[in-house]
């Protein structure tokens, strides 16, 4: 079973749902797919095992063999290669690797070299098989990279995916596939205004979800009423405690302090296992 | 003119926030939000919307199954897994045409399709240039650089001095096209962890695009100890500290009624923030 931890506004706590519901759970892998800004294996501190470089293919062209059509460059469709008089320029950062400069040369004068786009990392903590990707600085796309953290899938196990923010191409990556997703907000209007767009996609993506209101206290009940119209469940309320901000400021996970929590978090996830069963 | 942009690594450290305070603060100034994912700026600042254009930025492959044999060359030749069993995922697909070029029939088609909207605005401190990328979409970074060229040009016919963008969380795309350009990229952090370890990955992406940044430590006394330790990495490495500004529900409040929090003047936080904007302002017109 899949369960991924989405949010649309960033901060709400996403990884904080993740890890705590991780920590509660047997049998679990948790993976980090956010790749730009990993923070999870801060609060797991997992002994990493296997570190995999990420590569994406890049055009590399061969001067002997091309004529300088421009028909890889018309064929791009992201205004990755440019074709002058006597040169090719290829722009890496908004290279896809899709290859379809490769396809269209006549001349065969396009090979692919890989360029490094991050790396996945693999390991445990405790009883919890661990990996995550980390975006190359100056890399600017992260979907691939979020595809060789979810190769490591295990299907054996309860599979946490916590996913970046926002409602573009890395977060459709990192949801797809999932079997249920937990969102999480804020009760306040950014939380709000952003939940509802992360609750468009997915309901065009059809995956079934829930909402956690973090920081329960600290705005107005918007969220709530928000949630009621809409008949979407809200699956628990953490609220706003400074213990629990102190805890998350020193990087360490609240059900290990409180061990109230992790009985809830296991309600959630019989939660959930209904939700999806239904 | 001079170009500031408002990053953070982290999501909800208070990007946003202090838009709204630079928003009222700053002078002569156009206001521009790039995180186009999940825009609020608007929530806080209200903009009256007078000019709306379509964002073209991505193509779909369309299947026509009636002229489908059922080869398996599309699937063969897309790197997105986005083909499966004669099936195209819209999710998936990243619109590169490969699946198009390798069609033995003809019966696969690239479409246009509208990604988001961009919109310029008058706000009631001047104009913004604003979007909203659609659900689900790709492409942030292009709507993106859309955004700073209309609100380059309009600072340019108007004779702006500043250009204030309000930039996206992480550092793909999107965070690469709102630092373009920029004469200086304001960090906010908190002191966690997590603000930390993702301000020193999002310093490292404005060194590497050659960016000056400058930290501000926003509710820097709910863990002075890790405050200092940002401070102290800063200082070891040639970072400005433009500021630090308290935890004060107040800040919730605001945004709450939809105010910045600068409608609250006599607020330590919004002396605080002010301190940082005038900082800023020096250390550009130096």
């Amino acid at each position: 079973m899949i369960i991924s931890v989405a949010s649309g506004k960033g901060g709400t706590g996403k990884t904080t749902v993740a890890v705590n519901l991780a920590l509660s759970l047997n049998n679990v892998q948790l993976l980090d797919c956010d790749v730009e800004e990993p923070d999870a294996h801060i609060f797991l501190k997992p002994k990493i095992l296997t570190k995999k470089t990420a590569y994406l293919p890049l055009p590399k062209i061969n001067y002997d063999k091309c004529d300088f059509c421009g028909e890889c460059a018309k064929a791009c469709n992201f205004n990755a290669i440019a074709v002058l008089k006597n040169k090719v320029l290829v722009f890496p950062e908004l290279c896809h690797g899709c290859g379809v400069c490769k396809l269209v040369c006549k001349k065969n004068a396009i090979q692919e070299k890989n360029r490094e786009i991050g790396v996945v990392r693999k390991g445990n903590a405790g009883e919890i098989d661990y990996a995550d990707g980390v975006l190359k600085v100056g890399e600017a796309i992260a979907p691939p990279l979020i595809r060789g953290v979810k190769k490591e899938i295990n299907p054996n196990k309860t599979v946490i995916i916590d996913a970046s923010p926002g409602v573009s191409c890395p977060v459709v990556e990192a949801l797809s596939n999932s079997d249920y997703c937990v969102l999480v907000t804020e009760p306040t209007p950014f939380g709000l205004y952003d939940l509802k767009l992360a609750v468009g996609v997915l309901r065009k993506m059809s995956i079934p979800f829930g909402v956690i209101i973090n920081r329960d206290g600290i705005g107005d009940n918007r969220v709530e009423k928000y949630c009621e119209k809409e008949k979407i469940r809200i699956m628990m309320k953490i609220p706003m405690s400074k213990d629990i901000a102190t805890l998350y400021s020193k990087g360490i996970p609240f059900v290990t302090e409180m061990p109230e929590w992790k009985e809830r978090f296991m309600d959630l996830f019989k939660e959930i296992k209904n939700e999806i069963t239904r | 003119m001079k170009q500031i942009v408002v990053i953070s690594g982290k999501g909800g450290t208070g990007k946003t926030t202090l838009m709204g305070a630079f928003a009222e603060l700053a002078k002569n100034k156009i206001i521009v939000d790039c995180d186009v994912d999940a825009p609020d700026l608007h929530l806080i600042l209200n903009p009256k919307i007078k000019e709306t254009h379509e964002f073209k930025g991505s193509k779909e492959a369309i299947l026509d199954e009636s002229k489908c044999i059922k080869c398996g060359k599309c699937e063969e030749n897309c790197r997105f897994e986005a083909i499966k069993n004669f099936k195209i995922n819209p999710f998936k697909c990243e619109g590169c045409g490969a699946c198009a070029i390798v069609c033995p029939v003809n019966a696969i088609t690239l479409s246009e399709k509208i990604a988001g909207y961009w919109f310029v605005s008058d706000i009631r401190l001047g104009p913004m240039v604003h979007a909203q990328l659609g659900i689900a979409e790709e492409n942030s970074g292009k709507l993106v650089t859309a955004v700073k060229e209309k609100a380059r040009t309009l600072a340019e016919n108007n004779k702006k001095d500043w250009i204030i963008i309000d930039g996206p969380p992480g550092l793909g795309c999107p965070v690469i096209a709102s630092i373009n350009g920029a004469d200086l990229a304001l960090i906010v952090t908190e002191p966690t962890m997590s603000g930390i370890h993702d301000m020193k990955r999002v310093l490292k992406v404005t060194n590497h695009f050659g960016v000056t940044a400058v930290v501000c430590i926003n509710k820097y006394d709910i863990n002075p100890e890790i405050s200092e330790q940002i401070e102290k990495y800063c200082d070891e490495n040639n970072i400005d500290v433009a500021g630090k500004i308290s935890f004060d529900p107040i800040v919730t409040k605001a945004m709450v009624n939809g105010k910045s929090i600068i409608e609250y003047p006599d607020e330590k936080v919004s002396l605080e923030i002010k301190k940082i904007w005038e900082r800023i302002e020096r250390c550009l017109n130096e």
